[in-house]
Order: C-alpha cells, then structure tokens, then sequence
C-alpha cells in the first residue's frame, strides 16, 4: 500500500471519483453473488418506505403555516390580513390554515403547485416583493392568479371544507340562502366568483369583472 | 345690613346646592351606575338584525338602513363590496335595491356614469342594525301620524 502511493503523484480528486462511479456501476449491473433475491427484495422494500416517508414528511413540513410565514413577504402582508377575517377568529374556533386554501389537497395536484411554487422562491430570493410598496404594486397581478385558479378548478379549496351537499340553507341568512340556491347549486357561478376578499384584503379591484 | 344679608344667603344658596349635588348620584340610562370618571363594564354585543327585509323609513329623507350584516366588507380606496350588489349593473344578479340617482350627482348637480366620489363611503349613512332594546326612550313621532293627528282623516 505505502508502495503504492509512493510510486507516482495521487490522482486528482475528479478522476477517482470517475473510477469510483465506474465500479459502482459495475457492482450495480452484474448479479448479487452475496446477498439472496428475498434479502434485495425486502430490503428494497424497506428503503423505499424510508424514502417515501422523509420525501412527504418534508413536502408536508413546507405545507404549513410556520414554513409559510417564515418569509417576511407572507408574515407582514397577508398573514396580518387573514388574521381579522372569519378564517382566522370565529365562534366555533376552527380555521384555515395557508395551504388549506392556496396548496390542493390531491396528491398530484399539490405536486403540480409545489413546482409552480419554487418560482415564488424565486421571487423571495430576489425581493420581488420585499418592501409594502412593491407588494401593494404586485398584489392585483397575484390576486388575479389565485383567482384564476380558483375559478379553473372550481373553488375546489373552498369546496374541502364548505361542501354545496352539506349546507344547510335554512339555517342561512335570508339573502345567502337565495344566493346560494340560485348561483351555487345550479352551478352556474363558483364561490371566487362571489366570494372575493374573504381572507384577504382587496387589490385595487377597478377593471375586474363584476366590481367598480 | 340688606347687603349682608344678601350675602349669608348666597352662601347658603351655594352650600345647599353643593350639597345636595355631592349628595346625588350622577346617573344615566347609558351609563348604569358607574361614576364619571370610571371606565364601566363593557355591554354584550347583540346580533346584527339579519332579515334582508326593508325596513320603514321614519321620514322621506332618512339613509335607508342596511337590513343584513355587513362583518368584513371592505369599502376603501381599492374596492366597495355593496356595490357588488347595489351598482346599477349588478342589481339585475343580486335583486338588491338600487344605489339612489341622488348619488350620481356630484356636488355641482352634474350627474355621473356611476358612484359620485363623495357618495362612495356607503356606511358615512347608511348603517346595519341591531337587535337590542334602546338604552334610551324616543318619542319620535312621524310626520302621517302628525297630521293626522292634526286633522284626523283630513288632507296631508
């Protein structure tokens, strides 16, 4: 060994671990000659509900408000917004959470947003909305995308927990109750189409459809 | 001696005032009990009167009331949820009455596409109500009643 190293210069750093990848590969390629197909199999098995586990413990560990408001963009805006608003204090003490509303629930779906998400990561990291003032700027043309995927999936976050099936209208106001009759259970409007502003405040809303 | 006599019973006069005011208890129906300079116990809050049906004005030019709870509606600046209903071009949806005309004009009589600027803060008027005895009575009286009081089945 000490021979070995004492015959020529030590390879660069790159080239061994060339050579190492290269035996990897060789080990991974040719028939296990130790270990019996049920051990790889098994403990295949075993790796892979590790690995599942940790991705989606993690995945669910940026799902959460903590993780959300630990950007100062979301904690000063519109986390301080949400907390007047019905979803935040209300008689029964039951409440949404951020991604309650803006991440879905449905696996794929969520993985689609979390991608989309990464360029709001982006925008943290370059303070495309790191002063009020450019946050009040940006927050029609944020507003508008959320409301956009709200009327494209049809309110589906809103619909996790307020079910059309499960409300009772009788036990509405007068004037919700023949709302809710004539535009949500004839299908004929979605709950952003109304339901602008619930839990956070308006953008200046001259131009979009239905306000003035 | 008049003179002093004027002046013993001013004196007088202002001790038995004095006392009898120090002796009162300074009470109001919307106070209670507590004393002036005490902060009382704050009321209940009682529920907004959430019908949706119109209710009577007391006279013609009174801001018609708003008949439902308004809890979180924005009206800034940036946007006017009651004239997501009450806007002339909304109240074919919503089946709400009307934003008046009086509140298209603006202050030289000219009247406007829509909302007047100094017509837009509609809660500055109009406001929701609600259900809870008055702390205070009112004998209000409204002008019918007054006339027909006057000349009982007579001309208004």
């Amino acid at each position: 060994m000490s021979v070995l190293e004492k015959e020529g210069a030590r390879p660069t750093f790159w080239r061994r671990a060339w050579t190492f990848l290269l035996e990897l590969w060789d080990v991974l390629t040719r028939p296990s000659s130790v270990f019996g197909l049920g051990v790889l199999v098994l403990a295949g098995f075993a790796a892979g509900v590790i690995f599942w586990g940790a991705f989606n413990t993690a995945l669910e560990l940026t799902n959460t408000e903590k993780f959300c408001t630990s950007c100062h963009e979301m904690h000063d805006n519109v986390f301080q917004e949400l907390r007047s608003t019905i979803h935040f204090t209300n008689r029964s003490g039951v409440r949404a959470t951020c991604p309650d509303c803006h991440v879905p629930h449905n696996w794929t779906d969520k993985i689609a947003r979390k991608m989309q998400a990464s360029k709001e990561v982006w925008g943290h990291l370059f303070g495309f909305i790191d002063t009020r003032e450019k946050f009040v700027d940006k927050r029609l043309e944020l507003a508008l995308h959320e409301w956009a995927r709200f009327k494209a999936n049809d309110s589906l976050e809103c619909r996790n927990c307020h079910s059309a099936q499960s409300m009772d209208i009788t036990k509405q106001s007068p004037r919700a109750a023949v709302a809710h009759e004539r535009f949500l259970f004839s299908s004929e409007k979605t709950c952003i189409d109304c339901h602008k502003g619930v839990a956070h405040r308006l953008p200046d809303m001259r131009g979009v459809p239905g306000w003035q | 001696m008049i003179r002093q006599a004027r002046i013993v019973l001013l004196v007088a006069a202002i001790a038995a005032g004095t006392g009898t005011l120090a002796a009162q208890t300074l009470t109001s129906g919307l106070r209670g009990a507590t004393p002036l300079n005490d902060e009382g116990p704050a009321s209940p809050m009682t529920p907004t009167r959430n019908t949706s049906e119109r209710e009577m004005r007391n006279y013609p030019e009174q801001p018609p009331v708003i008949p439902h709870s308004i809890d979180g509606y924005q009206i800034d600046l940036n946007s006017n949820k009651c004239l997501t209903c009450h806007a002339r071009a909304r109240t074919g949806e919503s089946q709400a009455p009307m934003v008046s005309i009086t509140h298209f004009m603006d202050r030289d009589g000219q009247f406007l596409a829509s909302i007047s600027p100094r017509r837009f803060f509609c809660t500055e008027c109009h406001v929701p109500q609600n259900v809870t005895n008055p702390p205070v009575s009112n004998d209000f009286v409204d002008v019918d009643t007054m006339l027909s009081r006057a000349a009982p089945g007579g001309r208004r």
